[in-house]
């Protein structure tokens, strides 16, 4: 049920994230999701790609620092509170969330929201005894 | 003027004749005292008493900073240690810092020659000195202190850092004699203009500025600045501290080494051959009177010439001329000594592995700064924000606590750090050449 997303370290400068794109655009690479969290000299780039695989490879070429990382995608109702319950959930848990960002669905329209906890195959386990759609990797590598 | 006339301006036969008989008395000590030195000299062959002129200590060996290393911490002091009245150490280029001891009379020396070297730089009795330097395990604000009192002036131990307090003491309590480091003289002259502070409308005379090396347009910058004269001060912890040589306010041309109590030589440090009279070269230095930890042919990468002129002043004492750079890989910042070995094991300590790590320094204003850029590869990448800065931090504190230097460390892409050929390149330093 995890979800399996490559982490990119970038210098906070011009024209590397046209760098990155660029490079995974000419190796056939497709970005589902992304997420770019900075700080004022550096920054992470998430991506969520088709092909985890040739993105790492192509990119570590390139000389980047590549590492993957098991995240989480949730699948969130589209109503108000849709997300509210999922996290307080995790609350009532005290699993911790270290990042998240969202995505909306192709086909559904629904929102995907991918988390990164700090105890993964808790959080799994618990959303899923509470019937939340917890989301298979290659379902979102082939959406 | 002098502090003591009759050794500041003895005449050179009678100088050079001192300084054997008290090199040679030196070399007993050690002989007898000194493990280190008397195992040296069994391997030269050569013996204390074999010593008849001043030529002859060529042939002795030459001590390092590395023999200091390995005799860590007392390993080198010649005195017992219930006569060591006072412990300095200053940072090591590994981690460990490198220990000098003093005897009584060691500090009675240090006293006399810093005293001797404030009538140098023309302060007397009567004049309030605001002491900069860094009182603690550096030598600086001690060193300066004692000479202070012992001149009979009047010492205000201000110590580092807390630049609006040490304007408005310099204002309110009359300080006419500024000692610190050149740069740190600008910086104040920048927060003082910024409190609304006009230099001209202060006491301060006489400016005595050292432990970093710094150059004739900087001197020219402070004293229009700061609105005194500026004099250059030698020193370094292994020999004593400051006070080991000074300009005199006569000819401000040279620092004046005191040679009634240190043997310099010029060597070239690749070959460690004498140089010629007036070229530059490796300033060694021999300690004829010290009794805590004497030090033979002491070998302290600073490049200077020297010349044996007479000077204007009178001293007969030689001349040293500024110190123009290193002959190994030390960097001066803020008066702190930073070899980039330091850094290495601090980053070594922390991440458990050797990244690829480049030094920049530069001359912000009238400060030096330190960034310390480390390549974030694999080993050292967490994919959470956090990890990386907590990492960042815990470098900036280490270097803090092991050099009391602030830093600012930049995580960067690998191989942004150019690769050269052979040994890495380490260090930029694009503060102006001295």
């Amino acid at each position: 049920m995890k979800v399996e997303q490559i982490s990119i370290f970038i210098e906070n400068k011009s024209g590397r994230l046209a760098e990155i794109t660029r490079i995974l655009g000419d190796s056939g690479v497709n970005i589902r999701a992304l997420s770019l969290a900075d700080t004022s000299d550096f920054g992470i780039l998430r991506l969520i790609v088709n092909d985890r695989e040739t993105a790492k490879q192509v990119l570590k070429e390139k000389g980047f620092t590549v590492s993957k990382t098991e995240v989480v995608a949730i699948e969130v109702p589209d109503r108000p509170g849709g997300l509210s319950e999922i996290l307080q959930t995790l609350d009532q848990e005290s699993i911790n969330v270290e990042y998240m960002y969202a995505f909306v669905e192709r086909c559904g329209g629904n929102a995907v929201i991918i988390f990164r906890f700090d105890e993964t195959e808790k959080a799994i386990e618990l959303l899923t005894a509470r019937g939340f759609n917890v989301l298979e990797g290659e379902r979102l590598y082939q959406m | 003027m002098y502090y003591n006339e009759e050794f500041e301006t003895l005449p050179r036969p009678a100088l050079e004749a001192l300084q054997v008989k008290r090199l040679k008395s030196m070399l007993e000590r050690v002989y007898c005292n000194v493990p280190f030195y008397k195992d040296k000299f069994a391997s030269l062959g050569v013996r204390p008493d074999s010593l008849k002129s001043l030529e002859d200590l060529r042939r002795l060996p030459f001590t390092v900073k590395q023999d200091m290393r390995d005799a860590y911490p007392y390993g080198l002091f010649s005195a017992p240690m219930e006569d060591i009245v006072r412990i300095h150490a200053s940072s090591g280029t590994t981690g460990k810092p490198t220990v000098v001891g003093y005897t009584h009379k060691d500090i009675e020396i240090w006293s006399e020659l810093m005293a001797r070297s404030f009538v140098s730089a023309g302060v007397h009795r009567g004049d309030i000195i605001h002491n900069s330097y860094g009182y603690g395990l550096f030598t600086g604000g001690l060193g300066a202190h004692y000479g202070a009192e012992k001149l009979g002036a009047s010492v205000i131990p201000m110590s580092g850092g807390n630049t609006k307090r040490q304007i408005l003491i310099m204002k309110d309590f009359g300080s006419t004699v500024l000692t610190c480091t050149p740069s740190y003289s600008l910086y104040l002259a920048e927060a003082a203009k910024e409190e609304g502070v006009d230099f001209r409308s202060l006491s301060l005379r006489v400016g005595i500025f050292g432990a970093e090396p710094w150059s004739e347009s900087m001197r020219t910058e402070i004293e229009e600045k700061l609105n005194l004269s500026a004099i250059d001060i030698y020193g370094l912890s292994e020999i004593m501290g400051p006070g080991v040589a000074i300009e005199c306010q006569e000819a401000k041309c040279g620092l004046h080494i005191w040679e009634d109590h240190f043997i310099p030589e010029i060597i070239n440090p690749e070959t460690g051959e004498p140089v010629p009279e007036g070229e530059k070269g490796e300033l060694v230095i021999t300690t004829i009177t010290k009794e805590g930890i004497p030090l033979l042919r002491y070998r302290t990468r600073d490049i200077t010439s020297i010349t044996y002129e007479p000077c204007t002043c009178g001293r007969t004492h030689a001349r040293i001329a500024r110190m123009s750079g290193r002959s190994d890989d030390m960097l001066i910042i803020r008066g702190v000594n930073v070899f980039p070995s330091q850094i290495e094991s601090i980053l070594m300590r922390i991440e458990g592995v050797e990244p690829h790590y480049l030094l920049i320094v530069e001359r912000k204003g009238n400060l030096d700064t330190l960034e310390v850029q480390v390549e974030v590869d694999e080993r050292l990448f967490s994919d959470e924000i956090k990890h990386l800065q907590a990492m960042a931090g815990a470098i900036e504190k280490e270097i803090k606590d092991l050099l009391s230097l602030t830093c600012k460390v930049r995580l960067v892409e690998p191989k942004t750090i150019m690769r050269s050929e052979g040994k890495a390149k380490r260090v930029i330093d694009n503060r102006p050449k001295v």
